[in-house]
């Protein structure tokens, strides 16, 4: 809440001023550091400490400590009946775990990789995200997904595609993507709280990623709101919009695009369902162009739904064409120099964010 | 069976028919040696709603001396991906089959190139077994043009259609209806031939499982079953996923054997018991009893779940290569000396092609687009930056 209201104050009165997370960088203050791993470990730690009802199930979340160790330790604190490894099944497992919530329970199923939800998809979107529609409100489904999302580094055609658009096209779905480690403990604690089925897609490339982190958020009853986008980067002269991993290539593309005189907003969607549309044009309104990134599909993709948003309440704000950096419109190949060029890179957002800083008239036309 | 190592590295098609006495310039002198050794199985098989097949395995040297040489190929290829991962040569993931060769081999001793094959991303020494040569499995792995997949799949992802090998699949369970499905195109086009659906004790319990194997009892698909049943889906022990970890047992209505798939010749037993069987009844399960060395995965250092002790005992008691070495041995059909000569001419193989596959170039950009669609529609795809890089998918 507190890190919220402090954001506000920056972006708005402030407007010069670096958002908190670089003065926290380079003026080198106490600042606790935090790996996106360890935020999730401890927002699942404080959530099931703070609520009996919350339990965990997945495959190797036990025993194993979690397949990518975010589930570190909490077998031996909360017991077997409350952190519970499961068959190789997830339509089985997903559909337990939603009907432990029908029943009041707040499981937090975990899908190793969200490629692995598609085997569950059913119980996520019919069973989960539909049923206080249908019920008229009796059966509300307090439920997360959480688990991996996009690519990571060489796994294949299989292993590496971004659900965002998805998950987010379904309603009854919320959709969080955190970034930093302030965004896994906010999202996660709000996730876990939230009385509706909550689509958790976390980047395996970021657990290892530190980050600042404030006294604030360390505390047990931090929470950020959902449905809320975080501008990173106050600016002038473009709007970026990024999720997760993505929102690291556009604030790295925004120092570069600086250099060349051409002042960027960075904003952190953080929730693709409910999107933060205001926020979104607001910042549009303010610097008339915008490029879209993220790391899946681009047909029907997040950015063509911010995109369509814009020029729906924008339109007569905007100086260029939106540009729309995302993910190859193909498998994702294996062999390393096809992924690189499979997925967004920060060369290419920076060029984007060229192109919509420049009138597109030839010089010719213009003589 | 012959492996085709002695074939030349660009030469994709196993030619069924030609001899091996005959085929190629050999280095060294394979027995061609076909006369009949009656070998008895470790353990007798369990049967589950059907007569179990005898375990008195009909071999020969020429056949003994061919499974020796093909595991202990298959044994260093693995190892020398291990070795490669941790060079970072390998990205991604790797998951090797070192103890479970026998479950390969044998299967291939069973059946011909006609009868189809199907497994999930353990899929390395499968591949090699359907005839894939070291050079695309190595060449694959390091993602470079020379990979049976031209780089553009990885190590979950080896395919060789014109040997009945249909991959190499990511998500667990998958691949078994996929495999029902073979047979059922089988059967449909009169084909006489069967597939075998080959499947982890991880992958024993997914629901799509029971779907397929439902169906194909009901059609009398010729699909065969086979549960490779390593103990550990990934770092969880059988007895921890399966209220009933009798795999075998598991088809219900569906007839099932248990057998011992550290020794070639049970495997190769239970293969061709299971052929028949399908080809004239319907689906059958195969359980083959297995180990893997290695963790589930490279990232997996397979030591946290299970104890090295156990680790360890299966390699005394039980290593496939050491079973056949023993038989060899003792069958007088080859000296020691000779035997290691074979496992020293096998890793210079293997070290040669791996020199081989770093020299093949990494795919062309342009293969980005390729084989998005079998029949693209001149319709357009693009990269990252839409406006940047985009192609017409031919």
């Amino acid at each position: 809440m507190l890190g919220v209201v402090r954001q506000k104050m920056l972006g708005q009165s402030l407007p010069k001023i670096r958002p908190v997370v670089s003065v926290l960088r380079s003026y080198s203050s106490a600042a606790k550091q935090m790996t996106v791993r360890d935020s999730l470990n401890s927002a699942l730690d404080e959530e099931m400490s703070a609520d009996p009802k919350v339990f965990l199930m997945g495959e190797e979340v036990g025993e194993y400590q979690g397949a990518y160790k975010i589930s570190k330790g909490l077998l031996e604190k909360y017991g077997p009946e409350r952190v519970r490894d499961t068959p190789i099944t997830e339509a089985g497992f997903a559909g337990i775990g939603v009907g432990a919530a029908y029943y009041g329970l707040k499981p937090v199923v975990e899908f190793m990789t969200f490629n692995f939800s598609m085997q569950a998809i059913d119980h996520i979107i019919n069973s989960a995200a539909k049923s206080n529609y249908m019920s008229a409100g009796q059966m509300s489904v307090p439920i997360v997904f959480r688990g991996p999302n996009g690519a990571a580094a060489g796994v294949g055609a299989q292993h590496s595609q971004c659900y965002a658009a998805w998950y987010a096209s379904c309603p009854g779905l919320k959709v969080l993507t955190p970034y930093s480690s302030e965004d896994a403990r906010g999202l996660l604690k709000a996730a876990i709280r939230d009385p509706d089925p909550v689509v958790f897609l976390e980047n395996e490339l970021l657990y290892g990623e530190s980050f600042p982190v404030s006294d604030e958020v360390l505390d047990s009853s931090f929470c950020l709101p959902i449905g809320k986008a975080k501008i990173e980067r106050v600016g002038r002269d473009v709007t970026i919009t990024a999720f997760s991993r993505m929102v690291g290539h556009a604030l790295k593309a925004a120092e570069i695009l600086e250099k060349d005189g051409i002042d960027a907003e960075v904003i952190n969607l953080r929730s693709i369902r409910p999107l933060d549309r205001s926020t979104i044009n607001a910042s549009v309104r303010k610097t008339n162009r915008l490029v879209t990134v993220e790391e899946g599909f681009p047909q029907h993709g997040v950015g063509a739904e911010i995109c369509a948003s814009v020029v729906e309440e924008s339109f007569a704000y905007l100086d260029a064409p939106v540009e729309r950096i995302a993910g190859a419109d193909i498998p994702m190949p294996y062999a390393a120099n096809l992924e690189r060029l499979a997925v967004p890179q920060v060369e290419d957002i920076v060029r984007a964010a060229k192109r919509a800083c420049y009138r597109s008239v030839p010089l010719a036309a213009a003589a | 069976m012959a492996l085709s190592y002695l074939r030349s590295s660009s030469s994709r098609s196993v030619n069924l028919l030609k001899p091996l006495s005959s085929s190629l310039p050999l280095r060294r002198p394979i027995s061609t040696d076909t006369t009949p050794i009656t070998v008895e199985t470790s353990v007798p098989f369990t049967s589950h709603q059907c007569d179990a097949p005898s375990r008195s395995v009909e071999t020969n040297p020429k056949e003994l001396l061919t499974f020796f040489r093909d595991m202990a190929l298959m044994r260093r290829m693995e190892i020398a991906a291990d070795s490669l991962y941790k060079a970072k040569l390998i990205r991604g993931f790797c998951h090797l089959y070192d103890g479970q060769e026998a479950v390969a081999v044998g299967m291939e001793a069973a059946v011909t190139k006609k009868d189809c094959i199907i497994t999930a991303y353990r899929d390395h020494c499968t591949f090699i077994g359907r005839g894939g040569t070291l050079l695309e499995v190595f060449a694959e792995l390091m993602g470079r043009q020379a990979g049976c997949s031209k780089g553009k799949g990885g190590s979950m992802h080896f395919y060789k259609k014109d040997s009945n090998f249909y991959g190499g699949h990511g998500i667990v369970g998958a691949q078994v209806p996929l495999g029902c499905g073979l047979a059922f195109a089988q059967k449909y086009s009169k084909d006489e031939t069967v597939t075998f659906a080959l499947y982890g004790d991880g992958a024993a319990n997914q629901g799509q499982l029971f779907e397929a194997l439902n169906i194909s009892a009901l059609w009398d698909l010729p699909a065969i079953l086979v549960c490779e049943n390593n103990h550990y889906g990934m770092g969880t022990a059988e007895w921890r996923a399966a209220k009933s970890p009798a795999y075998y047992k598991r088809g219900d209505y569906v007839p099932g054997l248990k057998v011992d798939g550290m020794d070639a010749l049970a495997v190769k037993q239970a293969c061709k018991f299971a052929k028949e069987h399908a080809l004239k009844n319907g689906p059958i399960i195969l359980e083959m009893d297995t180990y893997r060395y290695h963790g589930h995965s490279m990232s997996d250092p397979g030591s946290t779940y299970r104890t090295r002790d156990e680790i360890s005992g299966v390699r005394q008691e039980r290593d496939p290569i050491e079973r056949i070495r023993k038989l060899i041995l003792s069958h007088d059909l080859a000296t020691e000396k000779e035997l290691k000569d074979i496992e020293k001419e096998v890793r210079k193989e293997v070290d040669d092609t791996i020199t081989q596959a770093k020299e093949s170039p990494m795919p062309e950009p342009s293969e980005l687009f390729t084989n998005v669609y079998a029949k693209g529609l001149g319709v357009e795809s693009f990269g990252a930056d839409r406006k940047e890089v985009r192609a017409t998918l031919p």
